[in-house]
């Protein structure tokens, strides 16, 4: 349609999967060396809520309001790919990690928010079932948790 | 008896359930009137939606069980029968809105199930696009710069629409003379189709529009967001909001490379783009539902009026949600081209200061059909009317579709896929569209095309557990009835044959469906049981068409005897006023 931009599209597709990234480097979304940091094993293999807030070295959460879902869907298209996208309104905000509770293992990504850096992240989780899912931010040095139900449903009985 | 003495006579036989002898009332002509009222206002905007193709009149018989749970509960568009006529009649809009009042009472047979067949003979059939064409017209003549909007679900649910790639409701929408669309059904012809009705078709013509679709790579808007249509020397912004569920509802792999969803953050920072554009009015298309749309309403601020579908209520007056900075009008226009809404604005200083707002039945015996658009409609059917005019057999009892949890319709649909798959449980989808057929009228392929007229039509059998069975029905419950709108799909619950169930509606997920019986005897979660359905979504599927089947059926059958509904036992919905006998 003619409000697809079809010529980025075509550039995009055109350059390598190389290139993307170091575009990406350029423009400051991903520093050089965040796709080397460390495994944080605790935390990625922790089942619950409390388990990765302690796997990230917290001791105890709060509920928070401050969080704009942006796009985030309340019933997902395809459960296989679930667009997910948070913005923290909390001041001092060091990090955004996104968790669905009813995944094996809850924890989907951390991002850490640089000082300055505007706190809006986006990405895409897998969900198996409906599930509540946490925005968890650490600002401060305190976590706070702000949660939204995403349903996966078998689909088809609309309309 | 004068005329108002005989209208008042007949309002009270429709309040009463009751009607005249037939002929008295037509000789009365019981319509007369209610297409002469006084234009109000210098915006004009006139809106159908959910047409679902019926090019010719029909029956459409209104639910009479519509429940509202939550804060849904009460409130329009959840209430039938006799509650919804009383909730309007006693509402001094109505009288406010220009209806004469004798006359709004007498509309109770375009808005409720009241005694539909006997009530249907009387006033006769309804819609019809060279019926609906006529009162475009006159209305349009009365306001002049009025705009037409088509609310979606247009090019789906017939013979003609599905074996003419919906060509047969492009060109009569063009004819028509709509000015904006959005859309829901359309999708199921697939994005490739929509982009080029879009493009070729409808260029310079219709403006199709979606705040809410992108895609999926880059998030690029497929369609523009809104149109800005000066009137009357007023810029009036129409914002399109389509089915925010069509991936999920209907088959995702048709619309593969692209996202929906409600998107209500892109909504006001649409709107707000619009009214720095110079939008004195701005107007929302929606295919959201009504209570999406209402509950939209009080999130997102600067929209004058949501004029909605999808659900397919007939709500005569609008809901007025009041928001951060104002009040958002919520129309709900029906389906099947029964209805017309007509929202007169004015506009003074920019702003929308006062409203006239009426849901016009569009009764065809009372409207003239346009010739135009009679000869467009039998060139289209021309080529298989013979086909579609097969008589298959005949129905002793009313045939409907609508309601939550079952139709007459759905029942012979179910009970055809019991008998002729041997199946032990069947399922039919809880779709919306679908048209009515009175006692001793012949069934023809018309009609059963008018249940069954999908790109993904086909019958499916499975063996599933009677675990997968209760998840199933639990995840269709929980898109009718979970208490947040947002998280509600606008269809109603799955049609279920052969086995009994309870429903506790106010329940969450996983606790509303129980005692679940075959014959008698409790539904075991580890047993299989053959299920017959239709209309898969995933890709690849394969079966033979549903027609066929409920055609080979009926033709079999000659006579349909009056069938008995296969309904749940309900659980805390007693005094709910969505459900009436």
């Amino acid at each position: 349609m003619h409000q697809v931009d079809h010529a980025r599209r075509e550039a995009l597709k055109q350059g390598s999967a190389t290139a993307i990234f170091g575009l990406f480097v350029a423009a400051g979304l991903v520093r050089p060396g965040t796709a080397h940091a460390a495994w944080n094993q605790a935390a990625f293999s922790a089942k619950t809520v409390d388990a990765v807030v302690k796997g990230l070295g917290g001791a105890s959460t709060a509920p928070t309001k401050d969080v704009n879902w942006g796009s985030t869907p309340e019933i997902a298209e395809n459960g296989a790919v679930v667009p997910v996208s948070v913005t923290s309104n909390v001041p001092k905000t060091e990090s955004i990690s996104i968790l669905v509770e009813k995944n094996p293992n809850a924890l989907a990504a951390t991002f850490t928010i640089p000082a300055g850096t505007d706190p809006t992240v986006s990405t895409r989780v897998k969900m198996g079932e409906t599930s509540q899912v946490h925005a968890l931010i650490k600002a401060d040095g305190k976590y706070l948790v702000a949660t939204r139900e995403i349903k996966v449903t078998l689909g088809g009985c609309g309309g | 008896m004068n005329r108002r003495e005989f209208l008042n006579v007949l309002a009270a036989a429709v309040a009463g359930g009751l009607y005249l002898d037939g002929k008295e009332a037509a000789a009365a002509n019981p319509a007369a009137g209610l297409y002469d009222f006084k234009v109000f206002g210098n915006v004009h905007l006139l809106h159908f939606t959910d047409c679902h193709a019926q090019l010719l009149p029909v029956y459409f018989r209104e639910p009479n069980v519509n429940l509202g749970i939550g804060e849904a509960l009460g409130r329009p568009p959840h209430l039938v029968g006799q509650a919804l006529l009383q909730h309007f009649r006693m509402d001094p809009r109505a009288a406010r809105a220009g209806y004469p009042r004798d006359l709004a009472r007498n509309l109770g047979h375009a808005f409720t199930h009241l005694d539909f067949a006997r009530a249907a003979r009387l006033y006769g059939k309804t819609g019809g696009f060279a019926h609906l064409a006529t009162l475009v017209k006159k209305l349009r003549a009365e306001r002049p710069g009025a705009l037409l909007l088509d609310g979606g679900d247009t090019w789906q649910g017939s013979a003609t629409s599905l074996w003419s790639n919906g060509q047969d409701m492009v060109d009569a929408c063009k004819l028509l003379g709509v000015d904006v669309m959005t859309g829901h059904w359309e999708f199921t012809f697939g994005a490739k189709r929509v982009e080029e009705v879009v493009q070729k078709d409808f260029k310079g013509k219709v403006d199709f529009v979606a705040q809410n679709i992108k895609t999926a790579d880059f998030g690029d808007p497929v369609f523009p967001a809104y149109v800005i249509r000066e009137m009357n020397g007023v810029p009036v912004a129409i914002i399109g909001q389509a089915f925010p569920y069509t991936p999920i509802a209907n088959p995702r792999h048709l619309v593969a490379d692209w996202n929906f969803g409600i998107q209500d953050q892109n909504m006001q920072k649409t709107v707000d783009e619009a009214r720095a554009k110079g939008a004195a009015a701005v107007i929302v298309l929606s295919h959201n539902g009504m209570d999406v749309d209402i509950k939209m309403a009080a999130r997102v601020t600067g929209i004058d009026a949501i004029m909605g579908g999808h659900t397919h209520d007939g709500v005569p007056q609008p809901v007025i949600v009041r928001n951060g900075t104002g009040q958002t009008l919520v129309t709900n226009a029906g389906s099947n081209a029964k209805f017309l809404g007509v929202l007169d604005l004015e506009v003074r200083e920019r702003r929308v200061v006062d409203f006239r707002y009426k849901l016009l039945p569009v009764f065809s015996n009372y409207l003239a059909a346009d010739a135009e658009m009679q000869a467009l409609i039998d060139r289209v059917r021309a080529p298989h009317k013979a086909k579609l005019d097969e008589k298959l057999a005949i129905t002793e009892g009313l045939l409907y579709r609508r309601g939550n949890f079952n139709g007459t319709l759905d029942q012979v649909i179910l009970d055809a896929l019991l008998e002729v798959k041997g199946a032990d449980i069947a399922f039919s989808p809880g779709f919306r569209w679908g048209t009515s057929i009175l006692p001793g009228q012949a069934i023809t392929l018309d009609h059963v095309m008018d249940q069954t007229a999908i790109t993904y039509p086909h019958v499916t059998l499975n063996e599933f557990t009677g675990e997968q069975i209760k998840t199933i029905l639990e995840d269709v419950g929980d898109n009718l009835f979970n208490p947040d709108p947002y998280y509600q799909q606008g269809g109603d619950m799955v049609r279920v044959g052969g086995m009994s169930y309870t429903c506790d509606p106010n329940a969450k997920m996983g606790a509303r469906i129980s005692d679940m019986r075959l014959a008698g005897r409790p539904i075991e979660a580890d047993r299989k049981y053959k299920v017959a359905g239709w209309a898969p979504v995933a890709e690849g599927a394969k079966g033979e068409p549903i027609w066929d089947l409920v055609a080979g059926y009926l033709r079999a059958k000659k006579v349909i005897k009056p069938v008995t509904l296969n309904l749940p036992r309900l659980k805390g919905m007693e005094g709910n006023p969505g459900i009436a006998r």
